[in-house]
């Protein structure tokens, strides 16, 4: 990750800088202090924080940046290039998506959330529920469906996770719906025989369309820290994951975990859970994401920023 | 958890120890490796930031700089440091003089509250209580039935409610058992009606314990939150859960050292019983390479008979160690858990047992060698001299694997007992069974 990039660009806005940032604050070595205890803060891994705070320190030193907007503007940049990434997804009919992740991440609540927003936007979901282990998932996701107004097939419970999603596309081809989104069973990462299941769902999935899963979507607590690096590399050797969801996002919490995956994994995020209704799931935006690092925080927030107030939740 | 945290410090500390003395240099780069590996585990920066700073002022007071003992006197310093992090002793889980005994259980979304009350209620019952479950959570789809479902697998009674405060406090008035454990719903430390909610149902049942519910692999946030649920709610007790991961642990750690309310319990699997009172000194130990002695101790002591231990012990040492033992050593160990979560407690392992594979593999090896041992017949086993082509050839179809993996189990049990038999004498006065 390079800062020097963002810089080039901020240095072109000549007029701004002498029409608007003539009062800008001097970088001062607290200042600096509190940048990084912001990114460590956002769950950021330390092996992305040092070298950064290095080439920012050097950047000070040797002049090329003096004030707390052009320093914040090139890190913030330096951060949205990690996270632009290429999209992964095939393409098939039905297009088959399966959510993935630990438990307590928010799977079966995401599900839900990505059928809703694809039937808004014309297509014809069914979901899956393929969560036969934990006690009432299969209740959860069928309360959900109802309440998004979205068909769903359902597996018994301690049934055959695989054979769920087998029959649900396997019924998606039948009465004619283009997207199956199917809800496993949260695992840890650590636990060599989920994962192995999770292998011969996607297995079998491809034996009912030949090529599905098209996608498969690990979610992420973003509450959680740098644990989520080693879960999106072990689903990924099992599942191979093509896009993150990070949750839970409308908390305090920042969800930095995701730059290491993204720098190491080049694994594009490509939703952000906001809250507990059936539209608080929101596409991705890097920029908006990256400054909101630096503006949630209370006690993190370095200065020389605005507190936004407007649309900040209490 | 915590194994990799273990890890890196245990390099650091060696390569200090590695120094005829400690410079000043030297000293700094310790406490930027320090650093670097409790950020690595989630460790709060706050409390990092003070962890280090006090391991620095002590380590400028102790001189160890130019020191010849300076290097010990770090790991010394880092050492009672952690501990101070992590609290000392074991605290129990409240037991109310005059029952019903309430504890409400409280947390994030997706921390794992319903699970953690289960499998409270199934380790009180183990104690001799009688828990009975309440279902608080009427906010997300399905809550309700999931602890129904959990509490018909432990057979333990669960009770429903309409309005959480009034009705849980009417249970705890006539509760039918001695332990009222109310599981609530997961809320955002930051969302005022929820807050409300369940300091509403804390005033209704005036709980023994106040457990908050903390994800193993929670990031920087868990103090936050864990702090703004403390300034609304009297927490007593933290559950970690999810330690079966491999996260390293340093938010739920983290909680205990910027809040001080201690860590009760700790929930280790999917199963039911997967649940542990929380030790903190035996955990600094382990963290730090030390290994968790008392631990594995207590395992064994659930799962083996002491006096056939000692015997076989005593036959392993003297060669006459038969396959039929080991079958039933193989058995008892299985009976204790996973071999890698053993392998860490045993002193000076740790680092050893990241190196052996414990995954799914060795595993499935077990299972081969079980399967080869129990297609023997107990002669077999007892004198593997016997062992003729046909008779290894049965072996090996009864046991579904090849002539070969046969050949090859009986060589090495072979030479292990023959190392055994060199090794006996000296494994007798100074083995890692003596501490």
């Amino acid at each position: 990750m390079s800062i020097d990039s963002g810089l080039e660009k901020t240095r072109g806005g000549f007029l701004a800088r002498l029409f608007g940032r003539t009062q800008e604050p001097e970088v001062t070595e607290e200042w600096l202090e509190r940048l990084e205890e912001a990114l460590l803060r956002a769950d950021l891994s330390v092996s992305l924080v040092d070298p950064v705070m290095l080439q920012v320190r050097d950047v000070v030193r040797e002049g090329r940046a003096k004030t707390v907007p052009t320093v914040l503007d090139a890190v913030t940049d330096a951060l949205v290039q990690v996270l632009v990434t290429e999209e992964r997804r095939q393409g098939g009919t039905p297009r088959v998506i399966l959510v993935v992740g630990v438990n307590g991440s928010g799977k079966t609540t995401t599900a839900a959330k990505l059928a809703k927003r694809l039937k808004d936007e014309g297509a014809r979901p069914l979901l899956a529920a393929a969560d036969t282990f934990r006690a009432a998932a299969i209740e959860q996701l069928e309360r959900w469906a109802q309440r998004v107004d979205v068909p769903i097939v359902s597996g018994r419970p301690d049934g055959d996770p695989a054979a769920v999603v087998f029959d649900a596309i396997t019924a998606a081809k039948a009465r004619g719906h283009d997207v199956v989104i199917a809800d496993t069973a949260g695992r840890l990462h650590t636990k060599g025989h989920l994962m192995d299941e999770l292998g011969k769902i996607v297995r079998v999935a491809g034996r009912a369309r030949e090529g599905a899963p098209d996608e498969v979507l690990l979610v992420l607590d973003g509450t959680q820290g740098q644990n989520a690096i080693v879960q999106a590399r072990e689903f990924t050797k099992a599942a191979n994951v093509t896009g993150l969801v990070v949750t839970k996002l409308d908390g305090t919490a920042k969800g930095g975990a995701v730059f290491a995956i993204a720098n190491d994994l080049r694994l594009p995020v490509l939703w952000l859970g906001v809250g507990e209704r059936p539209n608080d799931l929101v596409p991705m935006d890097p920029r908006a994401f990256v400054t909101a690092m630096f503006e949630r925080g209370r006690e993190g927030r370095p200065a020389g920023r605005p507190v936004r107030t407007s649309d900040e939740r209490p | 958890m915590f194994e990799q945290l273990e890890s890196r410090l245990t390099t650091t500390f060696a390569k200090l120890r590695g120094r005829p003395r400690v410079t000043d240099a030297d000293l700094e780069e310790a406490l930027r490796d320090v650093r670097v590996a409790l950020l690595e585990a989630d460790v709060s920066f706050k409390v990092v930031r003070s962890l280090v700073a006090t391991v620095r002022e002590r380590a400028v007071g102790a001189q160890v700089v130019r020191s010849v003992t300076g290097a010990q006197q770090v790991v010394k310093i880092v050492h009672d440091a952690l501990v101070e992090m992590l609290g000392s002793e074991a605290v129990p889980i409240a037991r109310a003089e005059r029952p019903p005994t309430v504890i409400v259980i409280v947390g994030l979304q997706g921390s794992g509250k319903t699970t953690s009350a289960a499998k409270l209620a199934n380790l009180l019952r183990k104690q001799g209580r009688k828990p009975v479950l309440v279902a608080a959570d009427i906010h997300r789809p399905a809550a309700v039935e999931q602890l129904e479902a959990l509490g018909r697998q432990l057979q333990l009674p669960v009770r429903r409610v309409v309005d959480p405060a009034r009705d849980a406090a009417r249970i705890v008035a006539e509760p039918g058992g001695d332990t009222v454990i109310v599981d609530t719903a997961g809320r955002l430390h930051i969302d005022e009606a929820m807050m409300a909610e369940v300091e509403g149902i804390v005033a209704a049942t005036k709980p023994h314990d106040v457990l908050l519910v903390v994800d193993a692999m929670a990031g920087q946030d868990a103090v936050d939150a864990a702090s703004a649920f403390h300034a609304r709610l009297p927490i007593t007790g933290l559950v970690l859960a999810k330690v079966d991961s491999d996260a390293r642990g340093g938010a739920s750690l983290s909680v205990r050292a910027a809040t001080g309310i201690p860590v009760k319990l700790m929930g280790t699997g999917e199963k039911l019983d997967s649940i542990e009172v929380f030790h903190p000194d035996r955990l600094a130990q382990r963290i730090l390479g030390m290994g968790d002695v008392v631990t594995l101790v207590e395992k064994a002591q659930e799962v083996v008979d002491q006096k056939e231990a000692e015997e076989q012990a005593k036959k392993m040492l003297e060669a006459r160690f038969t396959l039929d033992d080991f079958y039933t050593q193989l058995q008892q160990v299985k009976k204790m858990g996973p071999l890698g979560d053993l392998m860490k407690m045993i002193p000076g392992m740790g680092q050893l047992a990241a190196q052996i594979p414990t995954g799914p593999e060795t595993e499935r090896e077990l299972k081969k060698v079980e399967a080869i041992v129990s297609s023997m017949t107990r002669a077999e086993r007892a004198d593997l001299t016997i062992l003729n082509g046909s008779r290894r050839k049965r072996i090996a179809r009864g046991s579904g694997t090849t002539v070969s993996d046969v050949n090859h189990l009986v060589k090495q049990f072979e030479e292990m007992r023959k190392l055994m038999k060199q090794l006996g004498p000296a494994l007798r006065y100074h083995g890692p069974l003596r501490r």
